[in-house]
This record gives structure tokens, C-alpha cells and sequence, in this order.
């Protein structure tokens, strides 16, 4: 049997719709949500709870909804789960399963918690599964996740494409209700540029809902599509619908979600899915409406009891009866106004039980000469039918005396507590909410932002008003002044706006059944009660410690009642107990429109090196660095990593190896007072360099500890290329601005990042020189002319070079820097010329083993940010005359002095082959069991297949008194005993290094 | 994202802008002449307070120099943004000062 009237309403019969629900195929029309689509079949139960698993049915007809959370799924990647079917639209072949219910949603097994469920009060897992606490992780923890929740990720990468951009407006103007709409129109007549959006298909509002008003004349939906088309003839309006602002950030930024195809039955192929709009607005204009309350009874929560607001909107709007015969339970006029719709539409209004005491004004006259019984000072003992409401038990209380009790039958039921203000993005822009004793509720206060918020969402119910109030604030939110503000002449009728907060109340009588506040989260009057009878008393620390109004729904049929029922419980009016802070999002957002293109390949952008391609086609394994993509080893036929890595260290070690050094960070100091300005930043002493040389230079921060490291060479007298390590550039670069342009403004020096502008081609081992002797022009590179740590200028391959002659392996080594267009080029020219001489090109891992085997650093993987250069083994190169630098007074702390830091030193374990996990713990006495006393860590370790046996290099407490020592690294397997020896494990006197 | 006038350049989004810590707050000229008490002040004590807070930031993404703001902390409203090196124009404690 069709619940659907025959005529009226914005769907369009001409258009029926398949559909399928929990795999059953139903049929409704274009224009339909999921929602008014299944209540035209009848269906109700759409859901289980949360927590306890009842079943429940359609409360809203809008994004307020807690219960009817499904998953639409299109095929196996495009499945979104939690989906509000109130908001779905509908389209041929959509496809929507219910959540949260096993094995059937008519059959749950996990409804055994309600009955159960004087074990799961509020804070039930503060209380509960505390012991063992192993359980928690393997059994409890698993079970209660899969009992309670939600919806199912899913489980396949997002196929779709999602667009954003960035727009600005004079006004941007949040809900296309007649407010809204007012705003918009007012604000366009004075010439901004507006913004008008909307979370709905179809502007209008309530008006789509509750069109009996007349507007100028017209009838409300006609008023509402003549104004539309003044606004979408302007080119200075943007509409915007399907399109939810949803987060209201600071200086008038508003994140809008706009939703493109999922309404669509075959959205065309490569189409954005959805559009994250980025909104600068010069001034805002909220007309958000209000939301209808549902009233706290027990048995509240039934499939077939709903809203009194959402009835009248599946009616009027969707054509589409919520029963045959209804009981409404109300406190305020508007659900007469539902009652009086339904009734004409041929539903039997079988009572209409209103808690207020006398019931009077124009609605409840017409109601009772429509001959509608209506009971006054009403209340709800309970309902009964399991699947769907069938009956609802009434009373009178008088004088705290429950009468009259009486059973109704009926299929379902309207409840209408009144309206609460949608006060979620005013809270966000961190506007005061000010309580209103007339309309008892929140409304907007003072405003943080250029914000202006008007009709229903500040309690401006009545429609003349909230045109009045949109019109208004749409004019004086424009940036020029309008020619004259709109009027509006409406004929609706009256209705008293009253509302009831809290539990309905039960008089003498004790009901057994649950009462529900939050219906997403299962929180009921009674956990609310406990809460407070447990001693909190903060509105914040309530909702933590029952869930209340945090579930995905925010609370926002929820709150309201929540906070009242606390202050009743801790007797404090409403405003003392204040209110909880709204968040971002108003409702949830795919993570694929945060995302937009940045996934994939554009995730981050990549930084490549010259001889990237060449590296690529060689079959190098890459690594991150940072953005860097960098060639960690080059693997031969049959070459795992570790056979890879230990012949190229030995063709270093007993030939040469070229590496591609190129992403060193590299920055030019320039300048009359460089030199100056290098002393004062780097802790080495810069004065007695001459140009032509190079020196290790390390760079603390001012509290002492190593920051940064790397060659710096003299170039002229008031130039230094200072080279950084290869993540830390932009840092260093940021260090060397703040300093320069805060600190020490006098001094005349320049700094620019030349990272991107050279190619270093590192040419290392016994016989670099023979193979680049080749090559170079213009300078001598015998070991007399170009010795250890010198720079010389000439070119290579016809290309201007700077040589240096620099080693981070210990060998004989040069840096071969060319412009970076260049190469690629010379890289090839120079590994030509070094065939012959069986040279081998290496990459970060062979390097990390080379340098680790002379007890080199890297910042970052051997320090952490508590070392000094002391600690390191460096102390040597601070320059001991220079009255200060960066870090120099930390480093006189008697702290930083201490005998027991933690130093660097060599471990070498009792068996050559075992290589210590890097981040491995050191400890001085072995078989302890934790917590155990610990002293340092290992920071690298690798197999040194040229020392025959492993190395580490670690940080240990007084390391450098303990050469010699047996140490312990605790494994789960028992203790690795280790030596600790110095840290240069190669070649200790250095004499290769001048080759 | 806020909005920040740039004295260089104008309003910009956040996104352009790192954020430098609390403004005016010289190095001291000769750090060796301060005992440890003095120098661990001047390096790791800083105000967090409630209301209008002079602050540093860099236009990174832009013009790359470092300039001073006064935002309000409750608000995140800026009051002024001024060159490094120019006094404060709303000075602490003046009756426009308060949160």
C-alpha cells in the first residue's frame, strides 16, 4: 500500500525510480530523498543504535538526522558509508544498505545490549573492562569495536576526482531560506557580490516544506522561484546548492563542501565528485534556520516517531504520508499546523497531547473545529511495538499527579519540542552565544568576525520577521549602502513559538523504559542524571563522560535537551551550565575533498637530481630525503642490497666511486661583513680562512646544540659558499634570515639559496685525481696545488667548475660542482673516463657505511637536538678566540660541561657479523629485566665489509671515559655484548685522505 | 586561515607566512656578560598570554622578510603588523590593551 498522496509536493511522478534497500527493490520518484522514498513504502526501520542496538527509524527530514545513517554504495571503490538518507537524493539504481546490525536489521543480535543494559551506563568503559589490563587490547578492546560503531570504511582506494577552489565575495551568505534568500536579494540590490549557498538540492528552506504562506502576493514557492531568477539573471550572485558550509575559520574564511554528482545515476566519467570551496567574504550573513526538537519521553525513539516539522516536510514536499493514523505529542503551535496538513491529506490525527496547560491561538482553534482531540498539560508514559511504534501511552500530570493515563493506537508519532537556533557556525567563529529566557535557547551575541546572523538562526521564527531580519542584514552587510531595503507583505497565520526543555514529566509514576536525549550516541535522560550524581558538573565534562552530542550529528537535536536536563539535575538555570563548544565540520565531509588532487603522484612534489635519469635507467633503488628522491644503491644482476653496498664501498676504498651530491643544500653568504656574519653564526672561527680554502663548519642554535653541518668554502674575501645538509637548507636558510634581518641588521651581507643552481658530482677514492686529471682545465689538481680542503676554479667538459677538494668517505675526494643544466653531462664525461680506472658509481647507503667508518656525522641521525659539538667529538672546531657566537653562552652552562653526557662513540659487537639495530638502547650492567637503568643508544650501524666486521656509532653516557669497556644492548632475545671503541673506525691517522 | 597584512606586500593568506615566535626580544649584545639565570630567561621564557601579543613572523612564501604583528589571542584578530626594529605601536599595558 503506497503512503503517497496523490498530487502536490516537488517530486515528479512523471520520473519513478528503482532502488534498493538492504538488497529489497522499492521504486519512488525524482525529487525523493532515501529517506521520503522508503516512507512511501512503508519502511521506518533504517537503522540500529549505536550502543544498544534498537532499531530505529527516520526522525528528521534534514541534515539534523541522528538514526538513518546508511551506506549508497555505486560499485566496489565508491562506497561511502554514514550517509544521512535524509540527505541522499535519490537516482535510479541506488543502491543503500542499513549499518550497525548483524546478521539482519530486522534481527540484531547486538540488541541483547539493550537488555543488558544496566551493565553499560554512562562511563561504562571508565568503569568496566579494566582488568586484566593485557584483555584490553586483545579482547575487549576488539569486541566492543565491532559491536559498537558505525558505518564500514571502505575498502578500495577512492576512484573519484575532487576539485577545489578558492573564491572571495562582499557577501557570502550561509542557507537560501526565505532569510537567506531575503539576505541575498537585498545584499545583490546594493551590488555586492554575493555568494548564496544552501546543503539542500532546492532553495527555499522551510518554505519547501511549509509553503501555505502567501509572500507579496504570490504564493510562498512561487515568491521563492521568481527571487531566484532575479538572482540567477545577476552575474554578480553565485548559487550555490548541495553545498554545505561547513566550517567558519578565522578572518571570514568558510570552508563550503559541494556535492556534484552524487545525486546523478551515471555521473559522466572524470567529473569532479566534489567541490571544496575556499571562501574569503568580506562580511557573512548567516541564515541557517533553526532545528524542531524532539521531546525526551521514555520509548522515545521508536521507528514511526518522529519530528512533527519532518512529517509536515514529507507531506508537503515529498507527497508522502508518515502513517495513517498519528498521535502528535507537542509544545508548540507549529505541529498543529503538521497535524492539520496531515489531516487533510486523509490521515487520522487520532490526539494531539500537548504539554502546555492551556493550548490557545489561531492553529489549536482550527485544530479543534477540525475536530482533533487535543489533551492539555499532556506527558508520555511510553510506546510500545517493537520494529515500529503501535501504540502510545498518555497522561495528564497535574499538580505532579500523573491522570488519565490512556493507551492510543496509532502507526506513529510527531513530537515538536519547539525550535532550537542553529547557532553551529556562529559558535565556530567564535561569536558569544548569549542565552535568551523568552526563547529559551542560545542566540547569537557578539559577533568576533564581520558576521550578521538573521531569522531562525537568532530566533526569528515568524516569516514576515525573518524576511524583515534577512533583508536587513543582507543590506547592511554589503559594502555600499542599498537604494532602499526590501519589504515583504506575507499573510501566514500566527503560531506561539513555545518549547519544552528536558525530560517531559512523569509525575508519580517510575516508566521503565529509556529516554533518549542523543539518539546517535544512545546517551538517555538517565545517563545524564547519573552523570551528575557522580559529581560532574561541567556542561564539557558531562559530554565527555556520557558521549552526549558527540556523535557525528554534533548534538544538534540533542544538545539543548542535554544541558537543560543537567541543570535541572544540578539545579542551576541554563546558563550557568552553559554550553558545549561547537566544531568544524556541520556535517562530516569526505576526506576526498580536503584532499582534492593532492594524492598519488602530486601528494607532495618530488625534487629530482640531474642524473635522476640517468640513475633511474641504471636500475637504482631510490630513497626519500626530505623531497629528494635519491639513488641509495645500484644493485648488479643477482645484487641484493647488502652485496650492492659492499661492492660499491670496496670500489671506493680501493678505486673510486662517483656520487651524485647534489642535493646538499647550498646557500651564498655574500657581502663586506660575510665573514663577520659567518663568525657570529657558525661556532668556527671564519677570520683566518683565506679564500681558496674550505672548513668543516658546524651551526648551533643558541641553546648550544647542534643544528646544522657542512663544508664551507671561501670564495672571495666577501664570499663564503656555505653548504648545509640536505633536509636542513630551508632551516639553515631561515636561521641565517632571522639572524641577519633582526638581530644584526648593520651588517652588510646577502644571502641566497643556490641549492637547485649546482650539480655535485663527488668523485672519491685513490684514484679520483687520476680520473679527473683527465678531464679538468684550468687548474692544478695535484695534491700540492688543490690540497685537502681547497677550492679551485676552472672548467670540465668545456663547463665552468668549482673543484673542491673535499672527503666525506676518507678517501682522496673531490666535488665536482657544474651548473646543474650541466649536470648530467659531465656526470656521464666523468664516469666515462673513470671506466678505465674502475670507477663505480655509489649511492646514500654506500656513502652512510663510508662515512660511519670514519666516524663522520650526519645531523639528525647522530645528534637529536640535545648534543653539542662536544658531545659529538667536534669541540675542536669552535673557535676558541671569538668572543661569542650562536650558542656559546649555552655551551658555558655547567650542564653542558658535564662529565656523564651522553658522547659519541664506536661500538663494536663480540661477534664481527652481528650489525646492532639502529635506536637499540645501551646498557652498563647485563640480564637486567625493565624498567632497566639505560645509558645511551645506538644512532647508525652497518656491516663494514672492508673492516670485516660490523659498526655502530652511539651516544653513551661519559662514552669517551669508556674506551675499552664492555657495554650491553638488550634485545628480546637477550643482550649483544659490545665494545665501545672510538668512533673512527678507518684509517685513524687520516693519511688517505691526503691520497 | 588568517588574513595577514604583510607591511611589504599587503594582506596575504597564512599559508604564505611562518610564524616567529614573540616579538621584541633582542639578543642580548653580549651574551658571556649574563649569569645562567639571565640567559635561560632570555632563551626559553616567553609570555603566553591572553590578549594583544606582539609577535614575529616571516613572509616565507612571499618577500621572505620577517616583520612584527600585534594580534589579539582570544580573537585572532591582527591590530597592526610593523616593520622589525620599529617600536610597538599599541604599547603593553595601554588602555586599548585589554583582551
Amino acid at each position: 500500500m503506497s503512503l503517497r498522496v496523490p498530487t502536490g509536493g516537488r517530486i515528479d511522478r512523471q520520473r519513478p525510480l528503482r532502488f534498493t534497500f538492504d538488497g529489497a527493490a522499492y521504486s519512488g520518484f525524482a525529487g525523493d530523498t532515501l529517506a521520503s522514498a522508503l516512507l512511501a513504502n512503508g519502511v521506518h526501520l533504517v537503522g540500529r543504535s549505536f550502543k544498544y542496538h534498537r532499531p530505529r527509524g527516520i526522525l528528521t527530514a534534514g541534515s539534523e538526522e541522528p538514526n538513518a545513517l546508511v551506506a549508497v554504495s555505486r560499485d566496489g571503490a565508491r562506497y561511502t558509508p554514514n550517509l544521512r538518507a535524509t540527505q541522499v537524493e535519490l537516482y535510479d539504481g541506488l543502491c543503500a544498505t542499513s549499518q550497525n546490525r548483524w546478521p539482519s536489521l530486522r534481527r540484531d543480535l547486538g540488541r541483547v545490549n539493550d537488555w543488558l543494559s544496566r551493565f553499560f551506563p554512562a562511563g561504562f568503559y571508565y568503569k568496566t573492562f579494566m582488568w586484566p589490563r593485557r584483555a584490553w587490547k586483545s579482547l575487549y578492546e576488539p569486541v566492543i569495536r565491532r559491536a559498537a560503531g558505525l558505518g564500514e570504511a571502505p575498502s578500495m582506494p577512492d576512484p573519484d576526482r575532487y576539485a577545489q577552489r578558492y573564491a572571495h565575495c562582499d557577501v557570502l551568505i550561509v542557507g537560501a531560506g526565505p532569510t537567506g534568500i531575503a539576505a541575498a536579494l537585498a545584499a545583490a540590490d546594493a551590488g555586492a557580490r554575493v555568494i548564496l549557498c544552501d546543503e539542500q538540492p532546492e532553495f527555499g528552506g522551510s518554505l519547501l516544506g511549509d509553503g501555505a504562506a502567501r509572500i507579496d502576493g504570490a504564493a510562498a514557492l512561487d515568491w521563492v522561484r521568481t527571487a531566484l531568477d532575479a538572482l540567477a539573471q545577476n552575474p554578480r550572485v553565485t548559487l550555490l546548492a548541495r553545498t554545505t558550509a561547513f566550517g567558519y575559520f578565522p578572518h571570514n574564511f568558510l570552508g563550503l563542501n559541494e556535492r556534484l554528482t552524487d545525486h546523478e545515476a551515471s555521473p559522466e566519467p572524470g567529473r569532479p565528485r566534489e567541490r571544496l570551496w575556499q571562501v574569503r567574504a568580506r562580511a557573512v550573513v548567516l541564515a541557517t534556520g533553526a532545528i524542531e526538537r524532539p521531546l525526551v519521553f521514555p520509548g522515545n525513539d521508536r521507528p514511526g516517531i518522529l519530528l512533527a516539522g519532518a512529517a509536515q516536510t514529507y507531506l508537503n514536499r515529498y507527497g508522502v504520508r508518515v502513517g495513517n493514523r498519528v498521535v502528535i505529542v507537542t509544545a508548540a503551535d507549529a505541529a498543529y499546523q503538521a497535524a492539520l496538513d496531515l489531516q487533510a491529506a486523509g490521515v487520522v490525527v487520532a490526539a494531539i497531547a500537548d504539554v502546555r496547560e492551556r493550548p490557545a491561538g489561531m492553529l489549536p482553534e482550527a485544530a479543534r473545529s477540525a475536530g482533533i482531540e487535543i489533551i492539555p498539560s499532556a506527558t508520555v508514559l511510553g510506546t510500545t511495538g517493537d520494529l515500529r511504534v503501535s501504540r502510545i501511552t498518555l497522561g495528564r500530570v497535574l499538580q505532579g499527579r500523573l491522570q488519565a493515563q490512556r493507551g492510543v493506537d496509532c502507526d506513529a508519532v510527531l513530537m515538536s519540542g519547539g525550535l532550537t537556533p542553529s547557532v553551529h557556525l556562529f559558535s565556530q567563529s567564535r561569536g558569544r552565544l548569549e542565552w535568551s529566557d523568552a526563547l529559551q535557547a542560545f542566540v547569537p551575541g557578539q559577533s568576533a568576525e564581520n558576521e550578521r546572523s538573521a531569522g531562525g538562526c537568532r530566533g526569528v521564527y515568524g516569516l514576515a520577521e525573518a524576511l524583515a531580519d534577512g533583508a536587513a542584514a543582507g543590506a547592511a552587510a554589503a559594502p555600499e549602502p542599498s537604494p532602499a531595503v526590501r519589504r515583504f507583505t506575507v499573510a501566514a497565520p500566527p503560531r506561539a513559538n513555545d518549547s519544552h526543555l528536558g525530560a517531559l514529566p512523569a509525575g508519580d509514576s517510575n516508566p521503565k523504559d529509556k529516554a533518549f536525549v542523543d539518539w546517535q550516541h544512545d546517551v538517555t535522560a538517565k545517563d545524564l542524571a547519573l552523570a551528575t550524581r557522580e559529581g560532574f558538573q561541567s556542561i564539557e565534562h558531562v559530554k565527555r563522560y556520557t558521549t552526549t552530542g558527540m556523535a557525528t550529528d554534533q548534538g544538534k537535536t540533542s544538545n539543548l535537551n542535554a544541558m537543560a536536563i543537567v541543570a535541572q539535575k544540578l539545579e542551576v538555570p541554563i546558563p550557568r551550565v552553559g554550553h558545549t563548544t561547537f566544531r568544524m565540520p556541520y556535517t562530516p565531509v569526505t576526506f576526498g575533498s580536503f584532499a582534492g588532487i593532492s594524492r598519488g603522484d602530486l601528494f607532495d612534489p618530488v625534487r629530482t637530481t640531474p642524473t635522476h635519469e640517468w640513475a633511474a635507467a641504471r636500475g637504482a633503488v631510490f630513497e626519500n630525503v626530505g623531497l629528494w628522491k635519491r639513488a641509495r644503491y645500484f644493485p648488479r644482476a643477482g645484487e641484493d642490497m647488502h652485496a650492492a653496498v659492499a661492492r660499491e664501498c670496496r670500489a671506493v676504498r680501493g678505486a673510486c666511486g662517483i656520487f651524485d651530491a647534489s642535493t646538499l643544500g647550498k646557500i651564498e653568504v655574500v657581502g663586506a661583513d660575510s665573514a663577520e656574519f659567518m663568525n657570529r653564526l657558525y661556532i668556527n672561527n671564519w677570520t683566518n680562512l683565506g679564500p681558496g680554502r674550505s672548513r668543516y663548519g658546524i651551526l648551533c642554535r643558541d641553546d648550544g646544540f647542534i643544528y646544522d653541518d657542512g663544508v664551507v668554502a671561501r670564495l672571495a674575501a666577501d664570499r663564503f659558499h656555505v653548504t648545509t645538509t640536505t633536509g636542513g637548507a630551508p632551516r639553515v636558510l631561515a636561521m641565517m634570515e632571522d639572524y641577519r634581518q633582526t638581530e644584526w641588521p648593520e651588517l652588510q651581507v646577502w644571502l641566497t639559496s643556490t641549492t637547485e643552481q649546482w650539480s655535485v658530482i663527488a668523485v672519491q677514492g685513490p684514484r679520483a685525481r687520476v680520473v679527473l686529471e683527465a678531464l679538468v682545465e684550468g687548474i692544478d689538481i695535484s695534491g700540492s696545488a688543490l690540497p685537502h680542503m681547497s677550492v679551485g676554479r676552472g672548467s670540465i667538459c668545456g663547463v665552468p667548475m668549482m673543484l673542491f677538494r673535499v672527503s666525506f668517505t676518507g678517501e682522496l675526494g673531490f666535488e665536482v660542482n657544474v651548473p646543474a643544466d650541466h649536470g648530467a653531462a659531465v656526470w656521464e664525461a666523468i664516469h666515462a673516463a673513470g671506466r678505465e680506472h674502475g670507477m663505480v658509481e655509489y649511492g646514500t647507503e654506500t656513502m652512510h657505511v663510508l662515512r660511519a667508518e670514519k666516524g663522520y656525522i650526519i645531523v639528525g641521525q647522530d645528534t637529536d637536538g640535545t648534543v653539542t659539538p662536544e658531545d659529538a667529538g667536534l669541540g675542536w672546531a669552535i673557535g676558541k678566540t671569538k668572543d661569542d657566537f650562536v650558542g656559546k653562552r649555552s655551551l658555558a652552562r655547567p650542564s653542558m660541561q658535564a662529565a656523564n653526557r651522553k658522547q659519541l662513540v664506536g661500538l663494536r659487537t663480540r661477534s664481527a657479523g652481528q650489525v646492532l639495530e639502529e635506536g637499540a638502547q645501551v646498557a652498563e650492567k647485563p640480564g637486567q629485566r625493565p624498567p632497566m637503568a639505560l645509558i645511551g643508544h645506538v644512532t647508525s650501524s652497518y656491516a663494514s665489509g672492508t673492516l670485516g666486521h660490523s659498526i655502530a656509532l652511539a651516544l653513551v653516557a661519559g662514552g669517551r671515559s669508556r674506551m675499552g669497556q664492555t657495554l650491553y644492548v638488550p634485545m628480546p632475545d637477550g643482550d649483544l655484548e659490545v665494545e665501545v671503541t672510538s668512533p673512527v673506525f678507518y684509517d685513524p691517522t687520516g693519511a688517505r685522505i691526503h691520497g | 586561515m588568517l588574513l595577514i597584512a604583510c607591511p611589504y606586500c599587503g594582506k596575504r593568506p597564512e599559508i604564505e607566512f611562518t610564524h616567529g615566535g614573540q616579538a621584541h626580544l633582542a639578543r642580548p649584545p653580549k651574551p658571556g656578560d649574563l649569569d645562567d639565570q639571565q640567559w635561560t630567561d632570555f632563551l626559553y621564557m616567553r609570555t603566553n598570554l591572553k590578549g594583544i601579543y606582539a609577535e614575529r613572523w616571516r613572509h616565507a612564501r612571499g618577500c621572505g622578510r620577517f616583520f612584527n604583528a600585534l594580534r589579539d589571542t582570544t580573537t585572532d584578530h591582527f591590530l597592526a603588523t610593523y616593520e622589525t626594529g620599529a617600536p610597538r605601536p599599541l604599547p603593553a599595558g595601554s588602555p586599548e590593551d585589554a583582551p
